[in-house]
């Protein structure tokens, strides 16, 4: 192999291929394994809306599909929580805490509650079950995010904001 | 179907997921902001291999389920795609979704598995996300409330 290929590969690549396709591709198995069992195609941020049923009277948050399934989606999203600490404690390399600053998730997380919602979908329902299913909606949604949120990260980086 | 109807199976299969998509989230780093956000700004194109890896393997199993299966065994659901419909509310609320990924690098899935890595600050991420999900759910009902007594009104 000539030398240009791995320094290509190096740059674009600098922390390797291999734990983000393996992740990658647990991701997906848990999402498969749950849809093989129950035919329920498991997005993350359904949670945010159903969870919401326990505590607001509002109509919109007790669809019967919000209350239905607000018991298993609790248990999901804890699921969620102790599978990454599972990894942590076994081939993690110990506790980790983020340095991007507080502003930036109160901000940002307001905006993604919002979009996930009024876009039917987050990265999971769209990104790995929409895809997966050859959804043109979900092929849009992604292609939608994904350029606005370059755009954005990119505009933050030439302002000067890290992390 | 309530759950008490969907039985015990049901529940520990749900966690058997969830450990599982937490996990490799964990693995993926994806529970790290930082990473999703060097993505963003073309510094490590990792993440194409998450959501690449991740899609491929729902594709292959939800096809062959749809081929090969029949029912699932756990609710007696049929599998098939249940694709969600399109109208402008997917591009908007893909424009707002990719407004706060690209300021926060967080998206759900990954924000509860990166408390599960211990990064507490997420907190303020996941409250936002509760509050963003809460103010649309307020404002779609007001909209649909006024255009109710608009009609009404004619």
């Amino acid at each position: 192999m000539s030398g240009l290929t791995p320094l290509l590969v190096d740059s674009l690549f600098p922390n390797g291929i291999a734990h983000y396709a393996l992740g990658g591709l647990l991701i997906g198995l848990g999402t498969a394994i749950i849809y093989l069992g129950t035919g329920i195609i498991a997005g993350a941020s359904t949670f945010l809306e159903s969870t919401l049923s326990y505590v607001s009277d509002l109509p919109r948050f007790n669809k019967t599909k919000y209350v239905t399934s607000r018991d298993w989606r609790v248990v999901f999203t804890l699921s969620i929580v102790a599978g990454a600490a599972i990894y942590t404690v076994t081939l993690g390399d110990g506790w980790w805490v983020s340095e991007v600053q507080p502003w930036r998730f109160a901000v940002g997380g307001v905006l993604v509650g919002i979009g996930t919602r009024i876009g039917k979908g987050c990265t999971s329902g769209h990104g790995v079950c929409g895809v997966g299913s050859r959804s043109r909606t979900s092929f849009v949604n992604v292609a939608t995010f994904m350029l606005v949120a370059i755009g954005v990260a990119q505009l933050l980086q030439a302002l000067g904001v890290s992390p | 179907m309530s759950d008490d109807e969907r039985g015990l199976g049901f529940m520990l299969l749900i966690v058997l997921g969830g450990l599982i998509f937490g996990f490799g989230l964990g693995l993926s780093n994806m529970a790290r902001p930082e990473v999703v956000i060097d993505f963003l700004q073309f510094d490590d194109f990792g993440l194409l291999f998450v959501m690449g890896g991740a899609a491929v393997t729902t594709g292959v199993v939800f096809a062959l389920a749809e081929t090969l299966g029949d029912r699932a065994p756990l609710t007696g659901a049929n599998y098939g795609r249940r694709l969600k419909s399109f109208d402008k509310n997917v591009v908007v609320g893909g424009v707002i979704f990719g407004a706060g990924w690209g300021i926060s690098g967080i998206c759900p899935g990954a924000a509860y598995a990166s408390l599960g890595v211990g990064n507490y600050p997420i907190l303020i991420a996941i409250g936002g996300m509760f509050v963003g999900a809460y103010l649309q759910g307020l404002w779609r009902a007001r909209r649909a409330e006024s255009a109710a007594r608009g009609t009404s009104a004619d």
